[in-house]
């Protein structure tokens, strides 16, 4: 397949240049800390909130493009893992591949036994 | 958590866990790329030009579906908004010195990861510490997309796929110790998780895009707590639970 090329790059300017102006006119517009307590207690608790609902129940799916029960269990099996790991304070490394390795293997399993 | 500086190399360092994740989400991107029929060299410059995951792939599936300029520029918008509550959180957190210029280059490092990381530290961050915490894994998403867009189906398909989650995994690592130490940052992740969840299964509130799900949670839930437990440090530098 051959796309007309001047389009292509045209709509990936677009896309790149949409995207850099919402991350960089917060940054550039608040120099100062922002003194109302009520603002300054929403922006920490921010990080916490986008990142639990990127998390939930996103991960429950991440494992397969066709999501598939098989899927969602090695999911599953990689949240759990996921969630005793941090529990432990274990770092962002080792969390992130224990939760892999467990998805995999409950993959590798799960196939055995629907064969 | 030792009391090291925020170093550039610290930055870097940092970043490598980042970078490793990417690797594989930017890898599965480059394979998308050029089965769906795009040269090489345009799905490496779309990685390295937008640096986002789910907006450069939802932006590429529209150009491969000869989308609009106008569904391109929206669609790239709704999903990216987010990165305005995490440029608008970040700008309290850098050091009011930093310069124009430095906002202006490091602002386009923002992602969601880069951004936890930041967050989590316990000093002020520094455009030192900030460009190195952006180099590394500006590195692995193009390294990423390029191995992914030469090397198309290198991998198992297995091992793809759990590599999937390895970027959750991260998030996991992130909110799960400081919601086990403080009370209101646990149930910003509670209400988070239950109000996201909602979306993903609710009726009517299931037709909402996933970008627009995140800044709803996000601005929901953080504005409860911010009303029912305020925090109350003046520019101290401990966040409310910190990070141990």
């Amino acid at each position: 397949m051959t796309f007309d090329l001047q389009r292509v790059l045209l709509s990936v300017a677009i896309m790149a240049v949409v995207t850099y102006i919402i991350r960089v006119l917060p940054l550039a517009i608040f120099k100062k800390k922002i003194q109302n307590r009520f603002i300054r207690s929403f922006l920490a608790y921010v990080p916490y909130a986008v990142l639990a609902a990127m998390t939930f129940p996103a991960i429950l799916f991440s494992t397969a493009e066709a999501v598939t029960v098989q899927s969602v269990v090695s999911a599953a099996a990689g949240l759990l893992v996921a969630l005793v790991l941090a529990y432990k304070d274990k770092g962002l490394l080792t969390v992130a591949v224990g939760a892999t390795a467990a998805a995999f293997l409950v993959e590798q399993i799960t196939r055995i036994f629907s064969v | 958590m030792e009391q090291t500086a925020l170093t550039f190399r610290k930055g870097l360092k940092d970043g490598m866990p980042i970078c490793l994740g990417y690797l594989s989400v930017s890898f599965a991107f480059g394979i998308m790329a050029t089965q769906g029929g795009l040269p090489v060299w345009v799905a490496l410059l779309i990685s390295m030009t937008n640096l986002t995951s789910a907006g450069q792939v939802a932006g590429t599936q529209l150009i491969l579906a000869g989308g609009t300029y106008v569904e391109i520029a929206v669609t790239t918008f709704i999903i990216n908004i987010r990165y305005m509550l995490m440029s608008l959180s970040l700008s309290q957190k850098v050091e009011s010195r930093m310069t124009n210029l430095e906002r202006w280059v490091l602002a386009f490092g923002i992602t969601d990861e880069i951004f936890a990381v930041a967050i989590q530290q316990k000093e002020e961050v520094n455009a030192k510490y900030l460009s190195g915490l952006v180099i590394t894994p500006y590195v692995g998403w193009a390294l990423g997309t390029l191995l992914g867009a030469t090397a198309t189906g290198l991998l198992p398909d297995s091992l793809r796929n759990a590599l999937g989650i390895a970027i959750y995994g991260m998030f996991i690592a992130i909110i799960i110790p400081p919601a086990c130490k403080a009370k209101p940052i646990a149930m910003v992740v509670l209400l988070a998780t239950v109000l996201s969840c909602c979306f993903k299964w609710l009726p009517i509130l299931n037709q909402i895009s996933s970008g627009w799900v995140i800044i709803i949670c996000a601005v929901v839930v953080s504005a409860y707590a911010a009303a029912r437990y305020p925090i109350d440090d003046e520019p101290a530098p401990e966040k409310a639970g910190g990070t141990g």
